[in-house]
């Protein structure tokens, strides 16, 4: 039975597709049955990041209005066999997202998958609240940035309250991804310490992503950073979260890029 | 500028710039309009509906965009049984 993960944030650009893909291949790379789903209608997004955007037939709004079946929308990972992606439309309306749909299009896969990872547009309209309706946990991805701390801050008001576990009492498992630190500038104080991001939100860490050049290097070649380079600081650090995501209590890792002595002096020749 | 970038490799910039070539003009050309691939689903499947009865799960469809060729693969499994009961 599928665990079901949203990646959420409420602030647009803070990283949401980037970690889902590498979460997904994470998960995947340790042997789990992962699909993905862009809930991104009209600005879809994931299918790029991970490379597949040439392979896109059928989409989510084909298997939710029945002119697909799910198994003709899942795309399959070229690299990885057991990593899936299901694509957002591209050219539907949004409204043809209906709760009813995805129910049923979750329902149909919890039985298929390890994990099924939502990713969420940004905002809190409609493909943000079903990308979460029916998370068992949520993945909140944070800059460590005065906006982006208070839109977390919305969206965790959200999964506490328009999330179906909430309504049944429930409790969602919530989880801190801050993503594009720069231990550095932290220390000199410009910028929030995790300490005190956790401490805004109460919410627990799930893991800390450094700024790095290793993530849009993998986005343009549309490669997950955990497959695109595997001892990257930022793939070491989406490892470690995927480990957590499966329940295994590993310290918390500030990676940062080892720079060799012939690089210091030239510069990255890559 | 380093003296390693008079011999650096290709980045990878060069592969997303080429990447998005492929797809905005892919998406640029359907924009506004009605979805060929969709239509050739339509009818390719309407055209076999005539002759044998195919469940939407035995029908696998491939697409990949290339610059200047796509394909498009379309794999349909037929069970005999539904051979039968179309021409019966």
């Amino acid at each position: 039975m599928a665990k079901v993960l949203v990646v959420t944030s409420g602030k647009g650009g803070v990283g949401k597709t980037t970690s889902t893909a590498a979460l997904g291949a994470a998960l995947a790379q340790a042997g789990q049955k992962v699909a993905v789903i862009d809930f991104d209608v009209g600005l879809r997004n994931l299918d790029l990041v991970m490379g597949a955007e040439r392979r896109v037939v059928f989409d989510l709004i084909n298997v939710v209005q029945g002119v697909a079946r799910l198994s003709q929308a899942l795309i399959r990972d070229k690299r990885l066999e057991t990593l899936w992606l299901l694509p957002a439309s591209q050219t539907r309306d949004k409204d043809a997202l209906t709760e009813a749909g995805i129910a049923s299009i979750i329902r149909e896969m919890r039985g298929k998958f390890d994990w099924i990872i939502c990713d969420s547009p940004a905002g809190i309209e409609r493909g943000a609240t079903l990308a979460m309706r029916f998370a068992d946990a949520a993945v909140i991805v944070t800059n460590p940035e005065v906006s982006s701390v208070r839109d977390s801050d919305r969206i965790i008001g959200l999964l506490d309250s328009k999330t179906e576990k909430a309504e049944k009492g429930e409790r969602i498992d919530k989880h801190i991804l801050i993503t594009r630190f720069d231990p550095n500038r932290a220390t000199r104080g410009e910028m929030l310490r995790i300490e005190d991001v956790l401490e805004i939100l109460s919410t627990p860490l799930l893991g800390v992503i450094p700024e790095s050049e290793e993530v849009l290097r993998a986005s343009n070649i549309g490669s997950p950073v955990t497959l695109n380079n595997a001892a990257s600081a930022p793939a070491r650090a989406y490892f470690d979260a995927a480990s957590r995501l499966r329940g295994e209590d590993i310290p918390v890792t500030i990676y940062s890029e080892r720079k060799r002595f012939l690089e210091k002096l030239f510069g990255r020749a890559a | 500028m380093s003296i390693l970038n008079l011999f650096r490799r290709r980045g990878t910039a060069p592969v997303a710039r080429e990447r998005l070539q492929i797809l905005l003009s892919y998406e640029r050309s359907t924009r506004g309009q009605s979805d060929l691939l969709g239509i050739l689903r339509e009818e390719i499947l309407a055209a076999l509906g005539k002759h044998i009865q195919v469940d939407q799960d035995n029908i696998v469809m491939r697409m990949d965009r290339g610059a200047t060729l796509s394909t498009l693969e379309i794999e349909i499994l037929i069970p005999h049984a539904g051979i039968m009961l179309a021409a019966s």
